[in-house]
């Protein structure tokens, strides 16, 4: 009699899983000197005249006036991105609003190539003169659902299991390290610091395209 | 939307009050039944709005991207949420708070649904609500789920309805109330939420208290209903009694009307049923087809408030028996604030870090953001909100230091602030380190960088200029020299609205601003007519009048003129108010008449602040063009403009019958700027003028502006109809008011339409 039990547990384990959905991804920035957030709202809206994006680019929202908050948000039907300074760290937020299809690991990839995508568009921004940059290694990841994933230990566990598997892809098997958000008030988050420092180009390239169904 | 969104009614079973879950589950029913095609828009509208679901800018389905005009093309289709409102469209979801009262949890679920729903802010407003804006209306019902496990209901936020109650947010703890009203705004609001005699109202409903008459925390001149705390000698019994001075029919809006009073004295068992009076009588004789004449204000001006009080009384006769109106005011009474530490003194070392920089920050804060209770030893503490808006994550740091200094309570207040009470002084500084820490120490509060403004183009559909990009670049140049500037300066208020519908109470402030658009060599360009005078003390029981409409970019310079002559001319002791007064309106016009006009050749004036692209009246408009031309449209208007400012001058000499006389004959010169268009040869006669006018934009409703319909029309239709009646001082002003907002609306209608121009 063959014995199965691996087989079950991995089925229990699939079917407790959590479906991750609303992934947010947040890519650090190099800030050599203070960036005036006002800069960014221009680039934002030209953003919506050309619609970049996969995503329906609708408005921008404006806080530079509120310390350490959503800094400029381009907002979206099915995302919104902002140049955020939450923390007191900036960095180009991806913030997936819309229930996406697919399993985890595929809604994982999906929200860090749209990310990747509009930092690199960023980058490449000539009213910027290339003063906005990743900072090659700091990268944060949020569940911004916390019925589904509330920030525990056991969504914690989940998270990160699907993170290595992310990771493994996105570093193409370098070292990296994680540091948890210990607030259970606040979204189940994850930080990840990679090894050793990767460009934005790098990471777009090791994701790779979206899968033919995705783009639109 | 959310994928949480099947789970979290179950989730929330047990916790929510049973009638706010009852009615969460109807809207959501509704929401079903609009999806299917099986419940009107236009109902499905006023559901929505009655739980405070509002719409927001460009949700219907379109937006001028500075370049072109372009289709959102939501995934829902066509399907509507309302006339004209694409379902799909970011909504504002307002959140009523009760005098402003909330909890450390109440404070931390907001922060939540700000994360998860909205763009990671909540705003405080100017009625003490939050609103959260970008929110997708599938997720609504959970939203209110979520709120209604922390007890709090957005039920009646919007629509026409009674709004949220506010309150001093001193209340219990001031040095000058007669005594605490929190515990009867409380009750009323707990009495009419709902209440079927609140039910058929043509416009909203706003009630507010005060502890006292002489300071601006309550605002109760600018409310439906107006309650001010006062205490009387029983005549029979020598012993002192408390009670409400009643006040009725105040509003801001377009024209604002003070309130008037209904009686000196209403004792606290009569406050509900005569508000409950007061409600039915407006519920039966209110304007209902009219929206623009539907405020309570309109009804007591056409009854008189002789012939008002006598309905409500006569209702008041008519009401059965409620038990409520005792028991909701005992049970309110029970649950007083009490501090959670010790009273206490200042400690007298105290060790700031950052050096003298951050000593002198902590003594700018200890100045303006912290005032003395009347129980010794306990201040209030005034936590500023730049623009009104609080991060997520600062909504929960101020939950913990709401446990660690008080019993977790604070509240929010008319000036889009929070105050926290019954801080011992000696946790002062420890305060001071805490709120600092999360960017929240910020002094200023109360003073002239503490600006108040609506949402404007932001957000708000009807927004013709820019509040909050004004507000956000007035913050940054006057806080920049702010506490390097005079004392009597420090402590004006600037108060900026959007539009004329005054939500961000432009009248009450010392120098007010409200957008407004002109057209500048076949541009349209944003401006804000600068309104001067207003008195915010005495719960802002005078109001400031339009001067001039400047271009936007140009009212920083507006500011910093008029600010700098007060210093450099004021007398001694003499108020703003008094100054304004003082100088006149032709002093004060031909102060700022440089200001007028863009600077030559600056393009920066065609956009609006915090908003780069070029400027358009409602985001259809199509990129206008033209050369250096002055239309007879441009010239007419112009000549109505000057007009209305002769009435203006006519009406502060005491000339309130010259000045409306003169007030009619500038709407009726801005009509026949209009006519001319279509008519060149119409002439002088008001009544052709007039009849055609009517035939010609009215009818047509080519003036009809996109929200507030032909409103503006019908202030010349009524003024005309009424020419031959005498006006007092107060109809005079009503009318001086009406006559600037028709011309304003005659400059929109310009803009909308394509005018022939001559070189
Ligand atoms: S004043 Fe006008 S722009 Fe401002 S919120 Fe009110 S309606 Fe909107």
């Amino acid at each position: 009699m063959a014995d199965d039990s691996g087989f079950l547990l991995s089925q229990m384990m699939e079917e407790l899983s959590v479906e991750f959905q609303h992934i947010n991804v947040k890519l650090l920035l190099h800030e050599p000197e203070p960036v005036d957030l006002e800069a960014i709202v221009p680039i934002f809206h030209s953003w919506i005249q050309d619609q970049v994006s996969e995503d329906l680019l609708l408005d921008v929202a404006s806080y530079g006036h509120v310390k350490a908050g959503p800094g400029v948000v381009l907002i979206g039907h099915e995302a919104d991105y902002s140049l955020d300074h939450t923390d007191d760290r900036l960095g180009l937020r991806y913030n997936r609003k819309a229930v996406l299809e697919g399993t985890n690991q595929e809604r994982f990839e999906r929200a860090m190539r749209q990310a990747l995508l509009a930092l690199e568009r960023l980058e490449h921004e000539p009213a910027l003169q290339g003063k906005l940059r990743f900072n090659g290694r700091d990268i944060e990841i949020f569940i911004n659902d916390r019925l589904i994933a509330p920030n525990c230990s056991d969504s914690l566990n989940q998270l990160e299991q699907e993170l290595r598997k992310l990771l493994a892809k996105l570093l193409a098997g370098q070292s990296y390290s994680f540091a948890y958000e210990s607030d259970p008030r606040r979204l189940l988050g994850v930080r990840i610091q990679f090894g050793r420092d990767f460009t934005t180009v790098d990471l777009i390239k090791n994701i790779g395209p979206a899968p033919v169904e995705q783009v639109s | 939307m959310k994928a949480s969104n099947q789970l979290w009614k179950e989730q929330l079973r047990e916790k929510m009050p049973e009638n706010l879950a009852r009615e969460i589950d109807i809207f959501e029913t509704e929401i079903a039944l609009r999806k299917q095609g099986k419940l009107d828009e236009r109902l499905f509208a006023e559901t929505r709005l009655r739980r405070g679901t509002y719409g927001q800018r460009y949700d219907n389905g379109q937006r001028n991207d500075g370049r072109k005009v372009q289709q959102l093309n939501f995934p829902s289709g066509r399907l509507t949420k309302g006339p004209n409102t694409m379902w799909d469209a970011p909504g504002m979801q307002r959140i009523k708070i009760p005098a402003g009262g909330l909890n450390a949890v109440q404070l931390e679920t907001v922060a939540e649904l700000a994360e998860e729903y909205s763009d990671g802010i909540a705003h405080v407003t100017t009625r003490q609500d939050f609103q959260l804006h970008f929110v997708h209306i599938d997720n609504t019902p959970n939203l209110m789920r979520r709120l209604a496990a922390a007890n709090i209901t957005t039920r009646e936020a919007c629509g026409n309805s009674v709004r949220n109650v506010t309150a001093c947010p001193y209340a219990g703890v001031c040095q000058d109330e007669s005594f605490d009203v929190t515990p009867y705004a409380r009750a009323l609001s707990r009495f009419l939420l709902g209440h079927p005699d609140c039910q058929n109202f043509g416009r909203k409903f706003k009630p507010a208290f005060s502890g006292c008459s002489q300071h601006a925390c309550g605002l109760t001149a600018l409310h439906d209903l107006g309650l001010i705390a006062t205490k009387r000698q029983n005549p029979e019994t020598g012993r002192e009694a408390i009670g409400f001075e009643m006040y009725v029919g105040g509003g801001l809006g377009a024209v604002p009307y003070q309130a008037k009073l209904f009686s000196s004295f209403v004792p606290p068992d009569e406050l509900l049923p005569l508000a409950q009076a007061i409600a039915r009588v407006f519920a039966r004789y209110g304007e209902k087809k009219n929206r623009n004449r539907a405020r309570l204000k309109f009804l007591i001006q056409d009854l008189g408030i002789e012939k008002f009080r006598e309905l409500v009384f006569e209702e008041r006769k008519q009401l059965p028996f409620d038990p409520r109106w005792t028991e909701y005011i005992e049970q309110a009474l029970e649950s007083a604030e009490a501090p959670s530490r010790s009273p206490g003194d200042l400690p007298e070392l105290v060790t700031i870090e950052a050096g003298e920089r951050g000593k002198e920050k902590f003594n700018n804060w200890l100045k303006c953001n912290t005032r003395p209770q009347r129980q010794p030893g306990y201040v209030t503490v005034t936590v500023a909100l730049p623009l009104g808006d609080i991060t997520a994550n600062q909504l929960r740091s101020l939950a913990d230091i709401v446990r660690r200094f008080t019993r977790e309570t604070i509240r929010s207040t008319v000036e889009q602030n929070f105050a926290i009470r019954w801080v011992s002084k000696t946790d002062l500084p420890e305060l001071y380190r805490a709120l600092d820490a999360v960017g929240l120490g910020d002094a200023g509060s109360g003073a002239l960088v503490d600006i108040a403004a609506c949402p404007g183009t932001d957000t708000c559909k009807l927004g013709i200029s820019s509040s909050r990009g004004l507000a956000a670049e007035l913050r940054k140049r006057v806080s920049e020299k702010s506490f390097q500037s005079d004392e009597a300066v420090q402590k004006l208020h600037i108060k900026i609205s959007g539009c004329f519908n005054s939500c961000g109470q432009h009248h009450v402030a010392d120098l007010g601003f409200y957008g407004v658009s002109r057209k500048i060599a076949g541009y349209a360009v944003p401006h804000f007519q600068v309104v001067l005078g207003g008195e915010w003390e005495h719960n802002g029981s005078s109001y400031g009048l339009p001067v001039v409409a400047v271009p936007s970019k140009n009212i920083p310079q507006v500011v910093s003129r008029l600010t700098d002559r007060f210093v450099s001319d004021r007398r001694s002791g003499e108020s703003f108010k008094d100054f304004i007064k003082r100088s006149g309106k032709t002093a004060l016009k031909t102060m700022l008449e440089d200001l007028t006009r863009p600077a030559s050749g600056d393009r920066s004036f065609f956009s609006d602040w915090g908003d780069p692209r070029e400027y358009s009246l409602g985001d259809m408009g199509v990129g206008e063009c033209a050369g250096e031309v002055v239309s007879p449209l441009d010239f007419g208007l112009a000549r109505a403009e000057r007009e209305l400012f002769e009435a203006q001058l006519e009406f502060e000499k005491g000339e309130a019958e010259q000045a409306a006389k003169r007030a009619l004959a500038a709407m009726i010169t801005a009509a026949k700027a209009l006519v001319q268009l279509e008519n060149p040869n119409i002439g002088d006669d008001h009544d052709r003028i007039v009849s055609e006018f009517r035939s010609r934009y009215y009818d047509t409703q080519k003036f009809f502006d996109p929200f507030a319909g032909g409103k503006f029309a019908n202030y010349l239709f009524d003024a005309y109809a009424t020419s031959a009646q005498s006006h007092t001082s107060e109809s005079s002003r009503y009318l001086l008011d009406e006559a600037q907002l028709f011309i304003d609306a005659a400059h929109s209608c310009s803009n909308r339409l394509e005018t022939p121009v001559t070189v």
